[in-house]
């Protein structure tokens, strides 16, 4: 379970998240909704542990937590399957679990293949396999689509919205087709409050 | 192959331009004991390589110097991870680092003449000079790496040991080559002046100050170009030892 109780952050004079609150159980997705700035990446980093709300409560128990962040943050010294195994270990398991996920997202052959030698969308399905193969519980996406072409991400929403019934989603997008495909509950952002 | 020679032939042209020179000023002078020509110093070093003497007294000096580089290695590196943990450690150390590096070796082998032993103090001399170029590099290696794969790190909650062995030490890993680049060489030279001014037994440095001492020009000329070769040789090898090609400036993945 993530509960968000009344966060309210500010950079400086301005005010990012205002008394901002949410819940999120065990296979719920809820996507957030607004426009560029408002504050969406701003609350997924207080879900995420990795930015301290000025005044209110971030609690979480999800036990397996994964990101897909708007740009790869792949190892660039690793090859995308290492990037893979260095946060799901290196048991056989994991290793065929990753594999797994490489097939479906159609960059089988990129396994061996370094960050700089793949393309931005590439890189982005590297970064989305790493997600998946962890098994998440919580998973955390933020505006995770980018540099996928039409044909290639809607292939890749219909594969996720088929593998994320029992995690708990949530995405930050500009949009409602995306959150739609995973069958997202909106919350849309206004004057620095989701409602 | 082909590459090699195109690489190489310029460095060989340049070293037989110099050695032209050298052995044009030598003729010139006429004199062995002011400026001896390339050959005579060749022939000397033949000789000399021929006694045993000689390689106990060349490893013995690698071995001092080796083991102050190999010291302020791992203490530069320590120190590093210590500093960029504590800003307190690193306001108390960071002027002192400032102070090693900005005083001429000849005073602290003169200083450490009065507190140490002989065969101890190229050592030492060779750590401090050593020292603080590791340390400033690591810690510049530590403090650059990559916060948006930090921040990754931590929401996968991968282990202290899997940051550092994915995260930390490729990003470490150039700064630190480059430290040791820099400090090879220094650290060499250093523990030779070292060597020179407190005459150890069996050291490169006694023999180059015996050979000023008996005016033994043209074994002085030897004992530095075996200086020179060793500097080159040590650099080569352990520069090879952290090598390994790296990706995007990290750590290798060979």
């Amino acid at each position: 379970m993530l509960e968000l109780r009344d966060v309210t952050l500010a950079f400086g004079e301005k005010t990012v998240l205002q008394r901002c609150s949410l819940a999120l159980g065990a296979g719920e997705h809820l996507a957030l909704m607004g426009p560029s700035g408002c504050g969406k990446t701003t609350l997924l980093r207080c879900a995420l542990g990795l930015q301290t709300p000025g005044s209110g409560t971030v609690t979480c128990d999800f036990q397996r937590t994964a990101a897909v962040f708007q740009e790869p943050r792949l190892l660039p010294w690793r090859n995308a399957l290492d990037n893979v195994l260095a946060v799901t270990g290196k048991a056989p398991a994991a290793r065929e679990i990753a594999l797994q996920w490489f097939e479906k997202l159609e960059i089988a052959e990129a396994a061996a293949l370094y960050p700089e030698e793949l393309s931005g969308g590439m890189q982005q399905r590297v970064s989305i396999a790493r997600a998946m193969a962890m098994q998440p519980d919580f998973l955390v996406l933020d505006e995770p689509f980018k540099g996928l072409d039409e044909a290639l991400r809607e292939r890749v929403l219909a594969l996720l919205n088929g593998s994320l019934k029992q995690t708990a989603v949530l995405l930050a997008t500009h949009s409602e087709e995306e959150a739609a495909a995973l069958g997202c509950r909106i919350l849309r952002c206004r004057d620095g409050k989701f409602a | 192959m082909k590459a090699l020679l195109r690489k190489l032939l310029p460095a060989a042209g340049a070293g037989l331009f110099w050695l032209a020179v050298w052995s044009l000023l030598a003729a010139l002078v006429g004199k062995e004991l002011l400026l001896p020509s390339p050959g005579q110093v060749l022939r000397c070093l033949v000789q000399l390589a021929a006694g045993a003497e000689f390689w106990r007294t060349v490893f013995r000096s690698i071995f001092r110097v080796l083991s102050g580089i190999l010291a302020a290695t791992v203490l530069g590196v320590l120190l590093a991870a210590l500093t960029e943990r504590s800003r307190v450690c690193r306001l108390l150390l960071a002027p002192l680092m400032t102070v090693v590096k900005s005083t001429p070796v000849a005073s602290f082998i003169i200083l450490a003449l009065i507190w140490l032993g002989r065969d101890i103090l190229p050592v030492v001399i060779t750590g401090l000079m050593v020292l603080p170029v590791v340390w400033a590099n690591v810690s510049a290696g530590i403090a650059g790496q990559d916060g948006k794969l930090l921040e990754m790190a931590a929401v996968y909650r991968m282990s202290r040991w899997g940051i550092l062995r994915h995260i930390t030490v490729p990003s470490v890993l150039p700064h630190f080559r480059a430290a040791l680049s820099s400090a090879l060489g220094l650290g060499w030279r250093a523990g030779i002046a070292a060597e020179v001014l407190t005459v150890p037994q069996l050291s490169i440095g006694k023999r180059i100050f015996e050979a000023k001492l008996y005016l033994e020009t043209t074994e002085l000329f030897a004992w530095t170009l075996t200086v020179i070769l060793l500097s080159l040789l040590i650099e080569r090898v352990l520069l090879r030892l952290v090598r390994a090609e790296p990706r995007r400036g990290g750590e290798s993945h060979a």
